[in-house]
């Protein structure tokens, strides 16, 4: 558990060692304060997007210990000791990862709101199940919303990016 | 979206958890996997003063076999983690599929067994199967720990058995001699929807006559009931399609669904007809599936 430091007024904070994307973030957070706001706050990495705040849309998606999460529904301090994954950390030394890749390729991207959380959700399944099929695919983002509708060019692109494998 | 304040513990033990939550009593809440706490407390329908988070109790994710006992899921088992047991994946795939169909993947990674029961919502999906199953809930309080059957834990609606200090520990599948069990449930999507009715059974066969059968419904009353009368239709009598049909028709009589935005009375009746007949066929014919 977090070391934690009480101000004059009585409000505590917790210190809390953040590991994202392989690097180590410590943060003073209060006890309510969200994962996806630390990161976007706390962090600046704003790629995680909020989009319903009530885990049903999946912007806010980040990888927990490569499992996919919204993060609008984690406390910052629960996510201590944990890896997590967010989509600047898809990328590595400056170039898109095959996926993404894939996602510009097949113009899985429209307004672009919940291409982070697609990718996350696809990169996890990809990680576990190299050769998905499409059901599979479809079942992997299925807590990730588009709303501009794009979800055939999307599984393509995820059913691509696992041929290149 | 921002939470409001409350204190945060994150007990290293079950004692002291329990003892956390005697000393705030209806001030706390255990926070689990927070999908439906986290949600009620941003839609300002709960404000507790103080969580006691059960982060720290590991051990509560196991999902193992005791023999002559049965299978001992713990509490903070995500749906995930029942989804891909391999040991619920060979002795009750049944259960593995009803968490596999709960809300979407990113809810499943986090979501607990412990909250979709404890949370009490008519339409969980878990309750209906591990009540035809038999399942028993182990439920650890400052005073000592009681063993109950699940059946038996809910009152109502966001109402249940459970006290203040209690916290649910484990559910426990006994060995059993039903020879197999399933879950359907019917949604408006395929993902991130309610059921609108669920129909769970569990029958024990011998031949073509049916020696015990437990049927339990989801979202057809105010709580997850047993279709009792219904089962009596099948107890030891040779199975044949009219009398699946006969005991879907009785089951929709007994219950009592409400009329919501996801269905009226009406349609949920039906619905429990047709997914009770359903049900028992898949049950009798496949196995625990």
């Amino acid at each position: 558990m977090a070391r934690t430091l009480t101000d004059d007024q009585g409000i505590k904070r917790y210190l809390v060692n953040l590991k994202v994307n392989g690097d180590t973030h410590t943060v003073m957070v209060k006890g309510n304060a969200l994962l996806v706001n630390v990161l976007r706050e706390e962090l600046d990495l704003t790629g995680t997007k909020k989009g319903c705040e009530l885990g049903d849309c999946g912007s806010c998606t980040v990888l927990l210990d490569g499992k996919p999460v919204n993060s609008c529904l984690v406390l910052a301090v629960e996510a201590e000791g944990s890896e997590i994954t967010t989509i600047e950390g898809v990328a590595r030394n400056e170039n898109l990862d095959k996926l993404q890749e894939s996602f510009v390729n097949n113009a899985a991207i429209q307004c672009g709101y919940c291409t982070p959380g697609m990718v996350l959700s696809a990169k996890a399944l990809l990680t576990r199940n190299p050769h998905p099929s499409e059901t599979e695919v479809r079942e992997a983002i299925s807590g990730n919303l588009c709303r501009c509708t794009g979800y055939v060019n999307i599984v393509k692109a995820v059913l691509a990016a696992a041929e290149q494998e | 979206m921002y939470l409001p304040d409350f204190e945060y513990y994150q007990p290293k033990s079950l004692a002291e958890a329990c003892r956390l939550m005697t000393k705030f009593g209806s001030r706390a809440r255990i926070l689990a996997g927070g999908t439906d706490l986290l949600h009620k407390m941003k839609h300002e329908q709960l404000a507790p003063e103080v969580i006691v988070s059960l982060k720290g109790l590991k051990r509560l994710k196991e999902i193992t076999y005791q023999k002559g006992v049965g299978v001992i899921i713990g509490a903070l088992a995500t749906q995930n983690d029942i989804a891909g047991s391999a040991l619920l994946q060979e002795k009750y795939l049944s259960v593995c599929e009803a968490a596999h169909h709960m809300a979407n993947n990113q809810i499943r990674n986090v979501g607990t067994l412990g909250g979709n029961i404890v949370n009490a919502v008519p339409s969980a999906d878990l309750p209906p199967i591990l009540i035809a199953l038999g399942a028993r809930i182990r439920l650890m309080g400052n005073k000592g720990e009681r063993v109950m059957p699940l059946e038996e834990f809910f009152t109502g609606v966001h109402s249940s058995v459970i006290e203040a200090d209690e916290i649910l520990t484990e559910v426990i599948i006994p060995d059993q001699p039903s020879t197999g069990s399933t879950y359907i449930r019917f949604g408006l999507r395929r993902s991130g929807a309610l059921a609108v009715v669920a129909v769970a059974a569990a029958v024990t066969m011998e031949g073509q006559t049916c020696r015990d059968v437990r049927i339990a419904l989801g979202a057809a009353a105010p709580v997850p009931m047993r279709a009792r009368q219904a089962e009596t239709v099948l107890s030891n009598r040779v199975i044949t399609d009219d009398l699946l049909e006969e005991a879907g028709v009785c089951a929709a009589r007994e219950c009592s669904p409400r009329s919501s935005i996801r269905g009226s009375e009406e349609y949920r009746r039906d619905l429990v007809r047709v997914l009770t007949r359903r049900a028992l066929q898949k049950a009798i014919k496949e196995g625990h599936v």
